[in-house]
Parts: structure tokens; sequence; C-alpha cells
């Protein structure tokens, strides 16, 4: 757990860039600190792993201050990412992921071999091992800089703005990997972004700053989505929070009706529908509702396991349930 | 030419020889001299731009009078060839500290940032990650001065100790044109072949420049 106390960091000149931050980032759980450019959320990050002092207050890890611990030593133990990955330009990518097994005594051959292995984890083939930074576009790197810090495995992640210098479609695949990574692995991760859907799609926790270094809120995103704290939190999570709140709702127990109902459902021969998007129980509500708004006819196609149509949702289904579970759920 | 050169060879030789002492010597104490004072640059930004000024100062003091000002100096006799490796060596610091802290300061500040952030030490920073990644700059600093040494040391031969620009005082007090002309010809040759080298080695230990 790491656990800032009453932090304060007022810069010469007098600018305050992080108010009387008291907050907690659970162990194992992804803490997203968003907010505007100049909250405070970036200098708050770093002060995680000493590269910024506080004015005043406390940063522990697991209880330790880190002021009280070597600054190398505490750093080698803390995964780092930043934007643009900041690759060491005159090293191979397998090199740049030993960095830190190598400088914690690791012998080369060891930390190539694990780079190696490490290279897979995040989606890149062994070819890319003997390349230069320069000879990958933006998200190969990125992945690179997230196998370099994960190398030493350590316990906590600090990841500035990780996945804010490439491309949506890449971004994406990104977020993917970063789920898929993170449901293995279950790091303790402090990370920051100016981009709340980002923060509300990766982050168990959000913790919403404002300008002034001030923290507006904490909470799950499904709490802040719902129950923004005040005026300027609805605001920057934006106006179609409902919508995207639907992301935390399962399409489980979405009653729907028989394919009978609909009569000309294009299927193939095995029964899955053709020219329709389709969602399963495992999606979520959001999708539900895109599909059926998207959808000439008003429905949504729901497929099993197989891809095989087993129901549909009309548009009106959709409405009611969401009307039913607002009463259930006040 | 090659009458004189077949005529002369000890001569020539013995030249030569010197010439290369004389020029890549200061190199070497220039270059181990300005990487500190060219880092100092760096660690302390303050220190930058009167660092700038006194490199260039250094640099602009004509070849000649430093090599008749350094005996005054140093106590040393004025034919010593001391007397011209000093005075290389102190141009060559003029040229590469500034260097040095121009490639330091090329480092991406993001770079730097993420190495301190893996737990590297000041040190251990500088030597693994700033100096690899400056060492396309330094180099290109390295040839000017190497190629400018080696023209440099043709000026002493006029305080009497100058390598290969003995042949050109030779030739002139002799109206002879024949060792000028041999005198020029190694003077270029020695020049090239010791960029060359630089470009080389450059090529060896910087591969990632090249992608």
């Amino acid at each position: 757990m790491i656990t800032f106390e009453d932090v304060v960091k007022v810069y010469p000149g007098g600018s305050t860039a992080v108010d009387h931050l008291s907050l907690e980032l659970p162990t194992g759980k992804t803490t997203v600190l968003v907010g505007p450019s100049g909250c405070g959320k970036t200098t708050s990050l770093r002060m995680i792993n000493r590269m910024v002092r506080p004015t005043s207050g406390r940063v522990l890890i697991d209880g330790r201050d880190v002021a009280e611990q070597d600054e190398a030593l505490l750093r080698r133990g803390i995964g780092y990412v930043i934007q643009h990955a900041g690759l060491f330009p005159h090293r191979t990518v397998l090199d740049n992921v030993a960095t830190v097994p190598m400088l914690l005594g690791c012998t080369r051959k060891q930390a190539r071999t694990d780079a190696l292995g490490l290279l897979e984890r995040v989606g890149l083939s062994a070819e890319f091992a003997k390349r230069y930074p320069a000879q990958l576009s933006g998200g190969q790197q990125q992945r690179v800089g997230v196998a370099r810090a994960l190398a030493a495995d350590p316990p906590i992640m600090v990841m500035d703005e990780p996945f804010s210098a490439v491309d949506p479609v890449v971004r994406e695949g990104l977020h993917r990997e970063f789920l898929r990574l993170q449901k293995d692995l279950g790091k303790t991760i402090a990370m920051v972004t100016h981009d709340i859907d980002e923060a509300i799609k990766l982050g168990d926790v959000v913790a919403i700053f404002r300008q002034g270094g001030r923290l507006a809120q904490v909470g799950t995103p499904r709490e802040v989505l719902a129950n923004p704290a005040d005026d300027f939190v609805a605001e920057f999570v934006g106006r179609d929070r409902g919508l995207r709140s639907l992301s935390f709702e399962s399409a489980a127990d979405l009653p729907v009706r028989p394919l009978s109902e609909v009569g000309d459902l294009a299927l193939d021969d095995a029964g899955r529908p053709v020219g329709y998007g389709s969602f399963t129980r495992a999606d979520s509500l959001r999708l539900v509702t895109d599909l059926a708004i998207i959808s000439p006819a008003g429905i949504a196609v729901r497929v099993d396991a197989e891809g095989v149509a087993d129901g549909v949702v009309r548009h009106h289904d959709l409405v009611d349930h969401l009307a039913a579970r607002r009463r259930e759920q006040p | 030419m090659i009458t004189y050169l077949s005529n002369n060879t000890d001569v020539v030789l013995a030249a030569l020889r010197q010439h290369i002492v004389l020029a890549l010597l200061p190199v070497l104490i220039g270059f181990v001299v300005a990487l500190p004072i060219g880092y100092l640059g760096v660690r302390f930004p303050r220190v930058y731009h009167p660092l700038v000024n006194i490199c260039g100062v250094l640099y602009s003091i004509p070849s000649l009078a430093l090599f008749v000002f350094l005996p005054v100096i140093l106590g040393t006799k004025i034919l010593s060839p001391l007397n011209i490796v000093v005075a290389l060596s102190i141009y060559t610091v003029a040229l590469l500290a500034r260097t040095v802290a121009d490639g330091l300061r090329s480092v991406d500040e993001l770079v730097t940032q993420s190495a301190t952030a893996m737990g590297y030490r000041r040190f251990r920073r500088l030597v693994d990650v700033e100096l690899p990644v400056a060492l396309p700059v330094i180099l290109a600093g390295l040839r000017a001065a190497t190629v400018a040494n080696i023209s440099l040391v043709s000026v002493g031969a006029l305080i009497g100790v100058g390598g290969l620009g003995q042949l050109f005082t030779r030739g002139f007090q002799l109206f002879y044109l024949e060792p000028i002309l041999v005198g020029i010809i190694l003077s270029i040759a020695l020049a090239a072949v010791a960029d060359l080298a630089i470009v080389l080695v450059q090529r060896l230990i910087t591969p990632w420049s090249r992608v």
C-alpha cells in the first residue's frame, strides 16, 4: 500500500503544486490519478519514487517513509513507465529491458534470458530483441518501456501517462494488454493520465485532482460516475457519464426475446448473425445500448459462447430494464 | 619527389613520427582534461556560459604567440617540444570541453530521467547512459580537434619544432619545392587517415546512431 500523508509541494516562487494530499493506493490494485493539467497529479506520482521531494507531509510504502530509504535502491524496486517510453537509444531492446536486473547485480546472460521472456509477455516477438529503440514504432517502444519496468518484478509500478503518445487504435491494444497483464501480475500500480476515459477503463480506484493540487474525489470508477462529489467532478467525468456508467453493468440478467419475434433476422447456416453486431452475457449494458441504437431495426442480438444467436433485445426492453434496476437500487 | 623521398627517407620519417606525436598526444591529454570540465558545465548550469566564453577566448589565441609565450610561463626551453604539446592541449581542451558539455546537454531529458527512475546513481548514469548517448556529438568534436592539431603542428616549425612543418621551412630556405610538397601531402594524408580512423571507431561503438 502506498500512502500519502498530508503531502504539500510548494515550488520556489510560491506556486502550490500539491495541496494537503492524503490518499491511499491499495496493494495489488491500479489507482489512476487523473485531472486537468497543472493539478499536481504528476508531481504527486513522482513523490512515490522520490523524483520529487514533498515540502511537507510523508509518502509511505507499506508503512515505511520513502524519504528514509536509499534513493537508488528504492527506485530499483519500483517499475517506472513514462510517456514516449524514455528508452535508452544506445542499447538494444533486449538490453533496455535488462537494465534494472543488471543494476541489481544479475549477470548479463541471465538478465538477457529473462528479458527475452518479458518481451514475449508484452506481445513483442524475439526478432525485436536486437533492434534499437529508433527502429520501433511508438506503440512498440511503449511495450518495451512496460517490459523494462517489469523486468525486476517490482511489486510497485509508477506510470506517467504511459499510453498518451500513441494513436487511439494502438492505445486500445495497449489497454487490453495492460488489463490482461495486471490481471496476472496484480501489481500495486499508480498511474497518471489526463484522460478520464482511460482512468475509468484501467483504474480500480480513480483519484480526481483539480487545479491547485487538491484532491476532488476518490472512488471506484463506478462510484465516481454515479455520484460525482461536486460540479467540477461532474463536469470532468463528462456529460455522457450516464451512458458510460453502463460499462459497469452486466448484460447477464437482461431479459431477451426469442429470435422468432424478429422476422427477417439474417443468420448463417450455423445460426450466427450476419451483418449485425452482437453481444454475449459477459458484455456490458453499454455495448447492448450501442448496438440497439445503431441497429436499423432497433434490436441487439445476443449470442452464446459459440457465436450462435440465442435471443434479441429491443431498445424499449433495455429502457424498461434500466428503469426497473433504478427502482431496485435508488 | 620520389628521388627526394628516397634520398631523405630518414629525415621525412622522423618528421612524420614527430608530427604524429606532437599532434595526437595533445588530443589524448586534451580529451581527458575536457571530460570533467565539460561535465561541470552541465552539472552546474551557471558554469556553462562562462565555460563557452573562456573556451572561445582560448581558441582564438594565435598559435605562434602561444608557442612563443609558453616557455616564459612554463620555464621550458624555447625549442622544447613540450611547448607544442601544451599549446595544442590547450586548444584541444578549449574545443572539446564545449563539445562534451554540448553533447551531454543534447541527451534527451526523458532518457536521463528514466535512468534516474530505474535506480542509477549519478556517476554510473553518466558513464553508462549520458556519455554513450553523447558520443556522436563528442566524437564529431574529437575529429575537428584532431584535424586542427595536425595542421597546427606545422606552425611549430617556425620556432624549430614542427614535425612535417620542418620540411616546409627547409624547402623555403633552400628554394626547393620537393620537401614542401612532401610535407603538404603527408600532412593532408595524416589528417585524412586520423579522421577516417575516428569515423571507423565511431561506427563500431555507436551502431545505434546510424539506424
